[in-house]
């Protein structure tokens, strides 16, 4: 049995999976900390986007585009868990829909 | 190493790839307690970096393990045990009405994804013979072309440094 040779559409239609599921992460879990982790997932969802797209333009600017990414990431991830990290031990709450207020 | 980053991404391998990334990500939506949740990212992110490495991008491919999976997820671990969440807390982290509606957004997000996708098929391009995405060519990349955007990445993650300390320090 040969398998048909992968294609761009193939990498991007993962990458849209994996992008939907995240999606749906952040929409329906209420958990402060999966959803700050589905984020994590949409934004690897869009590097797999931009690497593919790299290969197949032969351009190394996607590649630098995801080194970008993984800036940002690391630096949303650390204020948004301590952000988080605060508002349980001050409310002792961990849904997102519970919270009515940041300030105290 | 060349015929390895040379060769075009074996279709089998992709598929095996793809099943573990995807299966990785439905165990973060579903996980019950947030601690397989972030072991599952850890399955998707080792797959999405191999399909990197298969896609000609090694230094992408190491840095995604090194600071993903190495450093973001660990904080993550930290953050999750830290908290000590209650089984009663988790009991209620799940709405029907808010799945039902989330569901049914995404998976029309995701029909309308396919229908731009399915008629532009197109082949990767045969390999360039030159090096593509090692460390070499990347990093005189970065501090060339991209030298500007490079220092303000560096102050970037220095304000979150700064801002995670701000907040997590109970007296300054």
């Amino acid at each position: 049995m040969t398998l048909a040779p992968i294609t761009l559409n193939h990498v991007l239609l993962l990458s849209g999976i994996l992008f939907t599921i995240g999606l749906i992460g952040v929409m329906t879990r209420r958990n402060l900390l999966l959803i700050l982790l589905s984020l994590e997932l949409l934004l690897s969802a869009a590097n797999l986007a931009f690497v593919a797209f790299s290969r197949a333009l032969g351009n190394l600017d996607g590649q630098i585009m995801v080194f970008f990414v993984m800036i940002v990431a690391a630096a949303e991830v650390t204020v948004g868990l301590a952000i988080a990290l605060l508002l349980v031990r001050h409310s002792g709450k961990i849904n997102a829909d519970e919270f009515r207020e940041m300030k105290w | 190493m060349k015929p390895f980053f040379h060769a075009m991404v074996h279709p089998g391998l992709f598929y095996i790839l793809s099943a573990l990334s995807v299966a990785g990500a439905l165990g973060i939506i579903l996980a019950r307690h947030p601690v397989y949740a972030v072991l599952s990212l850890v399955v998707t992110l080792f797959g999405l970096s191999a399909l990197f490495a298969a896609l000609h991008a090694p230094f992408v491919a190491m840095i995604q393990i090194l600071v993903y999976a190495g450093a973001v997820l660990i904080l993550f671990l930290f953050v999750v045990m830290l908290l000590d969440i209650t089984p009663e807390t988790l009991l209620r982290s799940r709405s029907w009405t808010s799945v039902l509606a989330g569901g049914a957004l995404a998976l029309f997000f995701l029909f309308q994804l396919a229908q731009v996708l399915c008629p532009t098929v197109s082949s990767f391009p045969a390999a360039k013979n030159g090096p593509m995405g090692t460390t070499a060519v990347i990093g005189e990349s970065l501090f060339t072309t991209y030298a500007l955007p490079f220092e303000v990445a560096s102050f970037l993650l220095l304000a979150g440094i700064i801002g995670a300390i701000v907040l997590a320090k109970k007296k300054l």
